[in-house]
């Protein structure tokens, strides 16, 4: 139950923490998966987190409010860009104005989550990347792109035989 | 003190993401690299690449607008010299990121404790 390690890589704007849970791989993903739990870890701990219900499909949005202790909000939303559960999730992090709205200038990171089965528990690996929109769309294909080297990257970092969980 | 990039607000934040924004780009990484270097003129980076002077020039105004490198004239040459500050704020921003994660996790890990059995955590 605790952090095994963070890579930081400035060139290519990429945070990848690796943590390890005792627990299920179902249980960690309950985590990401239902809204409730979800708010209960995500935001700052001064925050009261609240996420609008959502379902688990690629599209879906999942719209969020930071309470802070002076009264003040935050919104964001969340877009599902894959998923497989109870394994992987990627999303991108969208910046909001007051209405909910997206921004359309907003700054973006994207995040790709990934769990396996270890010796009696659950090894997380989490890719935050970050970028612009600006960047994003002028790499429109560079993007999907990298999602994917980075998953990959991702299998052979948690390259260990997969047991079907009961 | 809340170091989430959502709640930064302002310019240093815009700031920030201009610098992610002219990160993203593995050309102006490379001119990164070079300024870092001896401050070479736009005219020899743009000998350097398959691309126009504008299009060397156009990412160096970029690289310029967030703050990692600046400009300086010497004759008739514009030199481009690094600015370390503008990458101290990219990196600043991923160390911020990690300590978010630890903090995730550390959560996460409490809420997957098998004596804390709760749906809900009080405040």
């Amino acid at each position: 139950m605790s952090v095994a390690s963070v890579e930081s890589d400035l060139d290519n704007l990429t945070l990848t923490v690796i943590a390890d849970f005792d627990a299920p791989v179902e249980a960690v993903w309950e985590l990401w998966a239902d809204p409730q739990k979800l708010g209960l870890w995500w935001g700052p701990p001064n925050y009261s987190t609240t996420f609008e219900p959502y379902e688990m499909s690629v599209g879906a949005e999942m719209a969020h409010v930071f309470a802070g202790p002076n009264g003040e909000a935050e919104h964001g939303v969340w877009r599902i860009e894959a998923v497989d559960p109870p394994r992987s999730l990627e999303l991108s992090d969208a910046d909001v104005d007051d209405d909910g709205k997206p921004n359309d200038d907003f700054a973006l990171t994207g995040i790709a989550m990934e769990l396996s089965e270890t010796d009696g528990g659950t090894r997380m690996t989490v890719r935050s990347m970050f970028f612009s929109r600006d960047g994003m769309e002028a790499m429109a294909e560079g993007f999907a792109e990298g999602l994917r080297l980075s998953l990959s990257r991702m299998d052979a970092l948690l390259a260990e035989p997969a047991s079907s969980a009961s | 003190m809340v170091t989430y990039n959502q709640m930064v607000v302002g310019s240093e934040e815009s700031k920030t993401d201009d610098a992610f924004h002219a990160l993203a780009d593995p050309t102006r990484r490379d001119i990164l690299r070079r300024a870092g270097g001896d401050a070479p003129s736009v005219s020899r980076l743009a000998d350097a690449y398959p691309m126009s002077f504008a299009a060397v020039q156009k990412h160096v105004a970029v690289l310029e607008r967030a703050g990692l490198v600046t400009k300086r004239r010497r004759g008739r040459e514009q030199l481009v010299e690094a600015a370390p500050e503008g990458l101290a704020d990219a990196r600043r921003a991923l160390e911020d990121l990690e300590e978010i994660w630890r903090g995730r996790v550390e959560r996460m890990s409490e809420l997957l404790a098998p004596d804390s059995e709760q749906d809900e955590r009080k405040p």
